[in-house]
């Protein structure tokens, strides 16, 4: 960081557990937000709002899952693909099962059910960890598309395996999905939510919950004689991480894409994983990254490549 | 339902044994191929404990350079020579500027920067040799020996035979290298204890380079072999990620445990594709492997050769 707390004294207990502590952060991220909301709308164009910024705060969410699973938690994954599929066909069987479904609800129930498979595949990190857990949630990954690609009841039996969204209104006659959303309302809608769903992982990490999970981290034996159950800590983990990888997914096929042909390659989960380590979890920073990460997406591989491996190279002591 | 699991598939091995003999041999062959990738990790895990994610990159990468050398009008021997001392070059430029840098950090950073590397790479190599699928035919007739069929029934493929036997040449050459030598002592004990290695004056620096030195031929071999087969393109670098059970079978830090896990992964999931597939909609080949991999952890987390100082929770 180029500034320091000092000076900065604390009279109340409020302001000692204040979301943001320190006055650089919280004006930066508030002016970061602010510049979100009315600046870039005023500016981009609608190749900016669909192409890098729709894709960069799906990708920030994603990331925000992992970040929760392996910053915090300490679990190894490679599973967010398999997640973020599995939250996007969710979404879409809600959506086309229950019409009248509000967004926001489908999303919402699309999480929950992304959670509970979620869970079922962080069994195996009761007996093992490291490696050999990222290998183990690697089956989910195949397993989850295979199982996407051959049940025809997933896709409504759409001969060609691909979901395509029903048009949903936002409210009014503002549509989030289909051919007469605009990119505009997308950008708001996918902001806000990304702001909101990052202020809920912030407090959940500050609280109970998020605690146990960092003890688990740093030290699992230690954290069980303290008490913490490593098998409530270690599920509740893979639930709030996969609940926020189901809604990027259902993001994805609903508003990037608008049509799901699935993360085929593993390739962009590896992306994804690229984005968690920032480790101690400074979210704006998360989000910052998730943008060079998208920003970069047109850039050849090649060069792409290079600056993500320069920000390793170079800033990998520092987190 | 039941019948179609437990019933039938049997009965199918049982009328037609030479049948189940070829899926098993072609199984068994395409395990060898699983084995060539996953040794490139054993082998660089178990000196320097870096999990590399690039080992898939580095095979098509390997195999890239190989092709467009030898399309250029290289002789293929030159070519294969060529494209061993490129590895070899790579090793040094990785050892200095990602590993050195990076000495001491947590495993998961050295993850990361194999990640970096991934990308990379699987960009440089298409940015030099262009992205299109490039057949590679290195002489090696994609046929059955028609002798054998005649007078057994039994068709086995010659191509599959030959990368056995190019793989169990290699494993040979390495399990000399790595028990006779003196670099393969020194590799041995680094892979024992960082310190002590250091303290005794081997000079870890030397031991990484030369460890990705090998991964990298391993991956020449391995993408030269798997290039013939389905072609140089990109899913070669996906191949890697087949590897990754076949570790866990074997242990991270074992040779024959590779060569056994690839063996038996590979011959598992064409079995199971070919007798089961139906009953579950085809296509399993894709998973079968993680979750036999995955079952397996649950009972021995250190594979079947590997160290048992892995930690269980």
């Amino acid at each position: 960081m180029i500034y320091r707390e000092a000076g900065q004294f604390k009279t109340t207990y409020k302001s000692d557990q204040a979301l943001l502590p320190i006055a650089q952060d919280r004006f930066f991220v508030m002016a970061l937000i602010a510049f979100a909301y009315i600046v870039i709308p005023m500016v981009a164009n609608d190749y900016w709002l669909n192409s890098i910024f729709l894709q960069f705060f799906i990708f920030s969410l994603a990331a925000l899952g992992l970040n929760i699973l392996t910053g915090y938690a300490g679990q190894l994954s490679l599973g967010t693909g398999g997640f973020m599929a599995c939250g996007a066909f969710s979404a879409f069987k809600l959506a086309t099962s229950f019409p009248d479904l509000h967004i926001v609800f489908v999303l919402f129930l699309a999480g929950l059910i992304t959670a509970v498979v979620g869970m079922f595949f962080g069994i195996p990190s009761l007996r093992i960890k490291g490696f050999y857990l990222a290998v183990a949630t690697l089956a989910a990954q195949f397993f989850l598309l295979w199982l996407f690609n051959r049940v025809p009841w997933f896709t409504n039996y759409s001969s060609s395996g691909v979901i395509s969204p029903p048009p949903i209104k936002l409210f009014g006659d503002y549509y989030i999905t289909g051919t007469e959303a605009t990119n505009l309302t997308q950008y708001f809608f996918t902001l806000t939510l990304v702001i909101v769903l990052a202020l809920a992982a912030r407090n959940i990490i500050r609280g109970h919950i998020g605690r146990s999970w960092m003890a688990i981290r740093d030290m699992d034996i230690a954290a069980e004689i303290i008490g913490i159950s490593p098998l409530k800590a270690k599920l509740s983990a893979f639930a709030v991480s996969s609940f926020y990888c189901g809604i990027a997914g259902a993001l994805w096929a609903f508003l990037y894409t608008g049509g799901w042909r699935g993360f085929r390659y593993p390739k962009i989960i590896l992306g994804a994983i690229h984005d968690y380590h920032w480790w101690f979890g400074f979210y704006p920073g998360l989000i910052c990254w998730c943008g060079i990460y998208c920003g970069t997406a047109d850039f050849s591989q090649f060069r792409s490549g290079v600056i993500r491996f320069g920000v390793i190279r170079f800033f990998g002591n520092a987190y | 339902m039941f019948q179609a699991f437990f019933v039938d598939p049997f009965i199918m091995i049982y009328d037609t044994p030479l049948f189940f003999v070829e899926v098993l041999v072609s199984g068994l062959m395409a395990g060898v191929m699983y084995s060539l990738v996953a040794l490139g990790f054993v082998i660089i895990f178990k000196a320097s404990g870096v999990f590399n994610l690039a080992q898939g990159a580095m095979v098509l990468f390997a195999a890239l350079t190989f092709v467009g050398l030898w399309e250029m009008g290289v002789n293929p021997w030159l070519s294969l020579i060529l494209s061993a001392l490129v590895m070899i070059g790579f090793a040094f430029s990785i050892e200095r500027i990602v590993l050195r840098p990076l000495v001491n950090q947590d495993p998961i950073i050295f993850f990361m920067a194999t990640l970096g590397i991934t990308y990379f790479l699987d960009g440089f190599g298409q940015t030099i040799w262009g992205g299109e699928v490039r057949s590679l035919d290195i002489g090696i007739p994609n046929e059955p020996f028609m002798d054998l069929a005649d007078m057994t029934g039994l068709y086995i493929n010659k191509f599959d035979v030959f990368s056995a036997v190019v793989c169990s040449f290699l494993v040979v050459i390495l399990a000399g290298f790595f028990t006779k030598t003196k670099i393969g002592r020194a590799l041995r004990a680094v892979a024992d204890d960082h310190q002590a290695a250091l303290s005794v004056g081997i000079p870890l620096k030397t031991i990484w380079t030369i460890v990705w030195s090998v991964a990298g031929i391993v991956g020449l071999a391995a993408g030269i072999l798997w290039g013939s087969k389905l072609g140089v393109q990109f899913a070669l670098s996906l191949i890697a990620f087949k590897a990754l059970p076949v570790l866990i079978l074997g242990g991270f830090t074992s040779i024959p445990g590779a060569i056994l896990g690839g063996l038996i992964i590979g011959s598992g999931e064409k079995i199971a594709e070919v007798y089961w597939g139906e009953a579950m909609g085809g296509a399993i080949e894709d998973w079968f492997a993680y979750v036999v991999a995955l079952i397996f952890l649950l009972f021995r987390p250190q594979g079947l050769f590997g160290e048992k100082i892995i930690e269980r929770v």
